[in-house]
């Protein structure tokens, strides 16, 4: 009985260290989202979303062309770096068991830690310099770069998890290859490598670094792809280190509306893929 | 009774593991053939070599011959899918695809094929899920998850699923081996009723089963076809003391 008893108030105990714990690494989340709603939403108004910012000493303006720039500048990203991830992942996944696979898994390792200043530098050296001027595609390619070895990596795991008896079920009713892995093997592990996406969008939706050489930002709405786009982590960072109280209340609110626009993008992919699928929406 | 399947001198590997030696054996049109043997005998990997799915797994090999009428099925003119639609297979645990619906599921290999006249797929699907008893239970949730019915089930919507592609020969992987008693006898009910239009080939550690469903039976050890005869002979009168000790349970 007496051990009993000791094991039950260690095990008591135990339990209100791993509540504990999960509820510190919440502190900072909801904290941060938080001091972001209280001191962003203050400065939330339409103007904010149909105007384009005013110059120094007008009050008002807002950062229209920053929110769509941003929501362009995803959209391309996603537009190359989605197709070229997924495949590369069914490619390390299904035929990746050689030398090239490790290489290639090893590769997208080290490009996964690789500063998002220095894919920036890249992106600067392959697209603005020859083009004589930033733009919306280099931009968009130095966020590419930065999604790719994630959705690559998680495309590949999340392939793997399929067992070799479902794989085995399709080749045994005389589907080809290639219909079995994206018929049956690509459409099982749909939810998961959707997971990997939204956390790669995610990651690049509030990406600053390398966009400052590559899209520049733009106080004007974009005018094509080869000019110069505004993004809201430019605009907020711009804004925040200004030294106007009106710009710096702005800086909130852009830093809020990114949060929100990422909440909003991984929450509607997660409702369609979850009425396609009929699974549970995360692993 | 004509000969479906001949399997000439064949072998398989695993790497450098040879899992079957030299089997000779021929396999009669629309009569239930057997395969026992103890664990690790080889069972699964001789019929795995009759509808391709052993070359599936890397670093395997096959040598010898298996002809399907009289056509050797390694030939090197042969699509292996071809011959997977002619030789379905049945797994030892069901699995149906997780993100297809009932229907779907029965309707794949059609579908994936690239056949897509609704009619002609509404019919074959009811008439694949009668053939697999499965229809009445199943029509008023023909769209529901395939995975949502029982384990049972499953394995009978599996076996729809096969009978879809319009197979000549059905090869079963201890079809039971993860059902309880009923379901296994549905299913044993299932394969005596199949056995009127397709060539049956069962793997099983069942004996009691073999002797229900079969009309001839294999004996398989090591690697090795022991005994290969009229299952009511195997299990009265075998004629090697190895399947002796083994259908009387010395072994295995």
């Amino acid at each position: 009985m007496n051990i009993y008893n000791r094991r039950k108030i260690a095990s008591k105990l135990m339990c209100a260290a791993a509540f504990l714990c999960a509820f510190l690494t919440l502190v900072p989340l909801i904290s941060i989202f938080g001091y972001v709603f209280a001191k962003g939403v203050a400065s939330i108004n339409l103007d904010f979303f149909i105007h384009l910012p005013r110059p120094v000493g007008e009050a008002g303006g807002g950062m229209s062309n920053a929110i769509v720039g941003t929501l362009i500048l995803i959209g391309l990203s996603c537009l190359w770096a989605i197709p070229l991830g997924i495949i590369g992942g069914i490619f390390l996944s299904e035929f990746g068991n050689n030398k090239l696979g490790t290489t290639v898994r090893f590769t997208a390792d080290v490009l996964n830690g690789v500063p998002s200043i220095v894919i920036g530098i890249f992106a600067y050296t392959l697209f603005v310099l020859p083009m004589k001027s930033f733009s919306a595609i280099s931009g968009a390619f130095a966020l590419g770069i930065i999604m790719i070895p994630t959705i690559m990596r998680t495309t590949e795991e999340m392939l793997r998890m399929v067992p070799r008896t479902l794989r085995e079920a399709a080749l045994a009713l005389g589907i080809s290859q290639f219909r079995m892995t994206v018929s049956i093997v690509l459409k099982t592990a749909m939810p998961g490598i959707l997971t990997g996406i939204l956390l790669a969008i995610a990651r690049i939706a509030g990406e600053t670094a390398p966009l400052l050489f590559t899209a520049f930002g733009n106080r004007v709405w974009h005018q094509n792809l080869t000019q110069p786009i505004a993004a809201l982590p430019l605009q907020i960072f711009a804004y925040a280190i200004s030294p106007f109280d009106d710009w710096r209340r702005q800086a909130w609110a852009g830093a809020f509306v990114l949060i929100v626009i990422i909440f909003l993008i991984s929450f509607i992919s997660r409702f369609v893929i979850g009425l396609h699928y009929k699974l549970p929406s995360s692993r | 009774m004509e000969e479906r399947v001949k399997v000439l001198n064949l072998n398989a590997y695993f790497g450098n593991t040879r899992a079957l030696k030299d089997i000779n054996i021929t396999i009669r049109e629309k009569i239930v053939t057997a395969i026992i043997g103890p664990s690790g005998c080889g069972k699964s990997t001789f019929i795995r070599c009759i509808n391709r799915l052993h070359e599936v797994v890397p670093n395997t090999k096959v040598s010898g011959k298996v002809l399907l009428d009289g056509k050797d099925i390694y030939s090197a003119d042969v699509d292996p899918i071809e011959i997977r639609r002619k030789v379905g297979m049945v797994f030892q645990k069901p699995n149906p695809f997780p993100v297809l619906s009932i229907y779907d599921n029965v309707a794949a290999g059609l579908k994936l094929n690239g056949i897509r006249k609704k009619d002609y797929l509404d019919e074959i699907v009811e008439e694949s899920l009668r053939r697999a008893a499965l229809w009445d239970e199943v029509k008023d949730k023909i769209n529901a998850s395939g995975v949502s019915l029982s384990g049972g089930q499953q394995q009978r919507l599996c076996i729809a699923r096969c009978l879809a592609v319009k197979p000549e020969v059905l090869l079963f992987d201890e079809p039971c081996a993860s059902l309880d008693p009923i379901s296994t006898s549905k299913i044993e009910e299932l394969i005596l009723e199949l056995k009127k239009y397709y060539t049956i080939v069962i793997v099983t550690h069942n004996m009691q089963q073999a002797g229900r469903v079969s009309d001839y039976t294999a004996f398989f050890l090591l690697g090795e076809m022991i005994e290969f005869g009229k299952t009511q002979d195997i299990f009265t009168a075998p004629k090697d003391k190895r399947t002796e000790d083994y259908i009387t349970g010395r072994f295995g």
